[in-house]
C-alpha cells in the first residue's frame, strides 16, 4: 500500500495545471468559480484548445486520438481540469457515443464521426429519457421503423441536455415492438437539423436553459446510421452508462467550491466576524471536507484498481462514489447558501447571457444550489444506485 | 499509488483471520469473558506464537520491523472478530511508547515481555476533567532524589485491571492545562501506593480506576523527555487511533455481513425481508459508510508514517471523524435492521455495535476530531 504518486505523476500534475494556466481563457474560469452558465462559442472554443494539445479525447484508444495514459494520469487530469476549473469535455460526445462508436461501430462510422466530435465540429446530445421512461429506461416508446434504406422515427425524448447547441444526436430506438423490451432497442445516430426534429426548452428551477425536449416527427434517417446492431442498442446503452465511472464523483468539482466557500466565508460577515469564524459553520465545512476526503481515496482506490486489475466489469463502487459525490456536491452549494445568507434572494435576470457582468458574486448561489438538486436524480438516481449496490454488492 | 497488499501481507492477514477463524468465534468469546479477567492468556500466546505481538517492533529489538499497514490488518481482524484481548492497549500503545520514546536500556527491559506475550501493558492517561486533550494533567511527578513520585487520579484504564506495566502520564511542572511540563513514567502495576477499582466496560473489555498516593519511581522510569513529552504521547496516541480505525472497519465489515446474512433469511409477511426495497436501501447506505470507513482507515494507516506533525494528527483526526461518523451509522442500522432480535445479549450483533460505540468515545469523538480539522487549517 502507497498513496504516494510517483515522481513522473507529480511533474504530469504540474504540466496539466501549467497548461491550464496557460490555456484557458480568463473569463471562461472566472465563470466556473461563479457556476455561470458558458455560452457554445466559448465550451467549444476551450475544448478546441483542448483537441489540439492531443487532450480531447484522452481516454480513448490511441488509434482514434487518445493519450495512452495510465489510469492514475486520467485521474489527475480530470481533477486538475475540475478544479481549475476548466469545462470538461462534452460528455455525451466524447465519454458517452464516441466510446460506443469506436468499440460497435463500422470503420465507415468511426470515419465519419470520431474526428469531429473530437473536435467538437458535431455537437452530440443523448436521446435516452422519455417521459414516461427515466429510471425506467428500457420502458422507451421512441418508434424506429424500417422503410426501404430509411428508418422512420416518431416519438418525444426528453431532458436532453444542451439539445438546443446540438448537431447531432444519439438514440434509443424501439425497433422490436414485440420483443420482450430491452430486446427490441436499437442505437441510432443522426442530425438534429433532420426535418421533423423539434427541440423545446425547459426552464429548470434555477431559471436556467440546460435541457430540452425532443420531438419526432417522421424523421427520416438513412439506414446506416444504425450503430451496432439492430436490437442490441440496450447492450450499447449499459456499456456507455459503465464507461463513466470514477469521474461521477466530481471530487475535483467540490474541492473547488470547498476553497470558493472558505474564500467567501472569510469575507463575508456573521455575528460582526467572518462566518468562517463561527464554530458551527466552521464545523459543517470541516465535516464536509472529511467526507470529500473519504470520497477521493475511496475513488483512488477504484482508479487504482482498475489501473491494475484492468477495468473489467462495471465496478459497484461507482455507485458509491455517484451517491457520496452527489450529495457531497449537494452539500457544497448548501454551505454557499448558508455563506450568502439573505443576499441569496436577487434574481439575476441577465445571468445566463453574460450580459450583466457588473452583477455581482451573489448572483449565481441560489441558482447553483436549485441547480445541484439534479445530481443525486440523473445518471441513475440515487435510489438506483442503492438498488444496484443492494443487488451487486450485497446480494440482496 | 498502491492499495493492494503485497504477497507477505496476504500471508500476514490469511494467518490471523485463520487463527481467529479457530479459536474465536462468538461462543468461544463468551466462554474468554468468563475466565479470569475476561480475557484468554491461551489466545494471548497464541499471538505470541504467531509473532503477532512483536510485529512493529524493529527487528534489532527482537520484533519484525513492521508498519502500519501489518498493525491495520491485525486490527482490522481483531474488530472482526471481537477480539477481546489488550493488542491496542499492550502492543500499539504501550509498545509505541517504548519504540517512540524509550531509552535502549528499557527497550531491553520490556520489549522482548510484550514479544513473548508475558506481559501486558495499560496506559493511565484519562483523568476526571481531561476528557480528550492529552495536555490536560493534573496528575503530579515530583522529583525526589533521582528518581520520580506520583500523585494522581487516572480513570477508565484500558487493561488496567489485568496490566502488569502501566505507563502513566503525569506533570513534572506547570498547570493542569499547560502543554509543557507533562512526562510519561512506567510504573509496575504492583507499585506501593496504587490503589485499582476494576470493571468491565460497556463493550466486554476490562478497565480500571487507577488511584496513584505517593508512587515512587526510579529515574529510569521516565520515557523521553519528563518535562515534555507531548509530542511523544501525540504521537502514540495518533497511532493508537489509526489501530481503532482499523478495528472499527473490521467491526463494520462484520456487523454489515451478519446483518446481511439476517435480512436474507428473516422471512416477514411470507418474504426475506431482505426483498424489500427500505431494507436494501438501507443496506446499501451502510455499505456506502463502510466504505468511505475503510478508505479513511487506509489513509490513516499512511499518515502515520507522515514526517509532519501537524499533517499527521490533521489527517488522523479526519479518520478518526469520518470513522466516527460511519461507525455510527453502520452500528445502529445493525441493530434496526436486525429489528427486536438486534436487542438481545444473546444475539451477537448488539455486542459489534457496542464495541463500535465505545471506540467513538475513545481518544477523541466526531465532534472532537472535527474540530481539530477545521482549527488545522481543513484538508483541501
Amino acid at each position: 500500500m502507497d498513496l504516494a504518486f510517483t515522481k513522473e505523476e507529480q511533474a504530469f500534475r504540474e504540466e496539466v495545471r501549467q497548461f491550464f494556466r496557460d490555456n484557458v481563457p480568463a473569463d471562461t474560469r472566472r465563470k466556473m468559480v461563479e457556476g455561470r452558465h458558458l455560452s457554445k462559442d466559448e465550451m467549444v472554443t476551450w475544448w478546441r484548445i483542448l483537441n489540439k494539445k492531443g487532450w480531447g479525447v484522452s481516454h480513448w484508444p490511441k488509434q482514434y486520438g487518445g493519450t495512452g495514459w495510465t489510469t492514475v494520469q486520467h485521474y489527475i487530469f480530470n481533477e486538475e481540469l475540475q478544479s481549475y476549473p476548466a469545462p470538461q469535455p462534452l460528455a455525451f460526445g466524447v465519454s458517452m457515443v464516441g466510446p460506443v462508436i469506436y468499440t460497435f461501430g463500422n470503420e465507415a462510422q468511426k470515419k465519419q464521426y470520431l474526428p469531429r466530435i473530437a473536435n467538437v465540429d458535431d455537437w452530440w446530445c443523448q436521446g435516452f429519457s422519455e417521459p414516461g421512461s427515466g429510471s425506467d429506461l428500457a420502458s422507451l416508446k421512441t418508434k424506429a421503423e424500417r422503410k426501404g434504406d430509411k428508418w422512420i422515427i416518431n416519438g418525444q425524448k426528453t431532458w436532453t441536455t444542451l439539445a438546443q447547441h446540438a448537431d447531432m444526436i444519439f438514440c434509443l430506438c424501439r425497433t422490436d415492438a414485440n420483443a420482450k423490451k430491452q430486446m427490441g432497442i436499437s442505437f441510432i445516430v443522426f442530425s438534429m437539423k433532420s426535418k421533423g426534429v423539434t427541440v423545446r426548452p425547459i426552464q429548470t428551477i434555477d431559471g436556467g436553459h440546460e435541457v430540452n425536449e425532443v420531438f419526432f416527427d417522421d424523421v427520416e434517417v438513412p439506414i446506416e446510421n444504425l450503430i451496432g446492431e439492430e436490437n442490441k442498442g440496450w447492450d450499447y446503452a449499459k456499456f456507455l452508462l459503465g464507461n463513466e465511472r470514477t469521474g461521477i464523483a466530481r471530487v475535483g468539482v467540490s474541492k473547488e467550491r470547498l476553497r470558493r466557500i472558505k474564500e467567501l466565508a472569510g469575507k463575508v460577515e456573521s455575528n460582526g466576524k467572518p462566518i468562517l469564524q463561527d464554530s458551527a459553520f466552521r464545523d459543517k465545512l470541516a465535516a464536509c471536507e472529511i467526507e470529500l476526503k473519504a470520497l477521493e481515496l475511496t475513488q483512488l482506490r477504484v482508479v487504482a484498481d482498475e489501473g491494475k486489475h484492468g477495468k473489467g466489469k462495471p465496478n459497484p463502487a461507482s455507485s458509491v462514489l455517484k451517491i457520496k459525490g452527489s450529495e457531497i456536491q449537494q452539500t457544497t452549494t448548501e454551505l454557499l447558501m448558508e455563506v450568502i445568507g439573505p443576499f441569496a434572494a436577487p434574481y439575476d435576470v441577465h445571468g445566463d447571457d453574460g450580459s450583466n457582468e457588473a452583477m455581482d458574486w451573489t448572483a449565481q448561489i441560489a441558482p447553483s444550489y436549485f441547480n445541484n438538486r439534479k445530481v443525486s436524480i440523473y445518471g441513475g438516481s440515487n435510489e438506483i444506485q442503492r438498488n444496484i449496490i443492494a443487488k451487486a454488492v450485497l446480494g440482496l | 499509488m498502491d492499495f493492494d497488499l503485497t504477497e507477505e501481507q496476504r500471508l500476514l492477514k490469511d494467518s490471523v483471520d485463520g487463527l481467529l477463524t479457530d479459536s474465536y468465534d462468538f461462543e468461544q468469546r463468551k466462554k474468554y469473558m468468563k475466565e479470569k479477567g475476561g480475557w484468554s492468556k491461551a489466545v494471548w500466546g497464541k499471538l505470541a506464537e504467531q509473532g503477532l505481538l512483536g510485529l512493529p517492533f524493529a527487528e534489532a529489538d527482537g520484533g519484525f520491523g513492521a508498519g502500519g499497514v501489518e498493525t491495520m490488518i491485525v486490527m482490522e481482524a481483531l474488530g472482526k472478530a471481537l477480539v477481546l484481548e489488550p493488542y491496542l492497549a499492550t502492543v500499539v500503545i504501550g509498545g509505541g511508547f517504548l519504540r517512540h520514546g524509550a531509552s535502549a536500556e528499557q527497550k531491553a527491559a520490556y520489549v522482548p515481555a510484550i514479544i513473548d506475550g508475558s506481559k501486558t501493558f495499560a496506559f493511565a492517561q484519562l483523568e476526571k476533567n481531561s476528557r480528550y486533550d492529552l495536555f490536560d494533567v493534573a496528575t503530579t511527578a515530583k522529583k525526589k532524589g533521582a528518581g520520580w513520585v506520583i500523585d494522581g487520579e487516572k480513570f477508565v484504564v484500558l487493561n488496567g485491571e489485568n496490566a502488569d506495566m502501566l505507563i502513566v502520564t503525569a506533570r513534572t511542572k506547570g498547570d493542569r492545562r499547560d502543554k509543557t511540563g507533562v512526562g510519561v513514567f512506567l510504573v509496575p502495576a504492583d507499585a506501593k501506593g496504587i490503589t485499582k477499582k476494576s470493571y468491565p466496560t460497556q463493550d466486554g473489555l476490562h478497565a480500571a480506576d487507577i488511584t496513584f498516593t505517593g508512587v515512587e519511581v526510579g529515574a529510569d522510569a521516565a520515557i523521553g523527555n519528563p518535562d515534555d513529552a507531548l509530542a511523544l504521547i501525540e504521537r502514540v496516541v495518533d497511532e493508537a487511533r489509526v489501530a481503532l480505525c482499523a478495528e472499527a472497519v473490521g467491526l463494520m465489515d462484520e456487523s454489515l455481513k451478519t446483518t446481511v446474512e439476517y435480512i436474507k433469511t428473516r422471512k416477514q409477511f411470507g418474504v426475506a425481508i431482505g426483498s424489500f426495497q427500505s431494507l436494501q436501501h438501507r443496506a446499501s447506505d451502510m455499505f456506502v459508510a463502510a466504505e468511505q470507513a475503510r478508505s479513511m482507515s487506509m489513509f490513516a494507516t499512511m499518515a502515520g508514517d507522515f514526517t509532519d506533525a501537524k499533517e499527521r494528527s490533521n489527517a488522523i483526526a479526519a479518520a478518526k471523524a469520518q470513522i466516527g461518523k460511519s461507525l455510527k451509522f453502520v452500528g445502529q442500522q445493525s441493530i434496526q435492521l436486525h429489528g427486536g432480535i438486534g436487542m438481545t445479549m444473546e444475539a451477537k450483533i448488539g455486542h459489534y455495535f457496542k464495541r463500535l460505540t465505545m471506540i467513538e468515545n475513545t481518544f477523541g469523538d466526531t465532534e472532537y476530531h472535527q474540530r481539530r480539522v477545521a482549527d488545522g487549517g481543513g484538508l483541501i
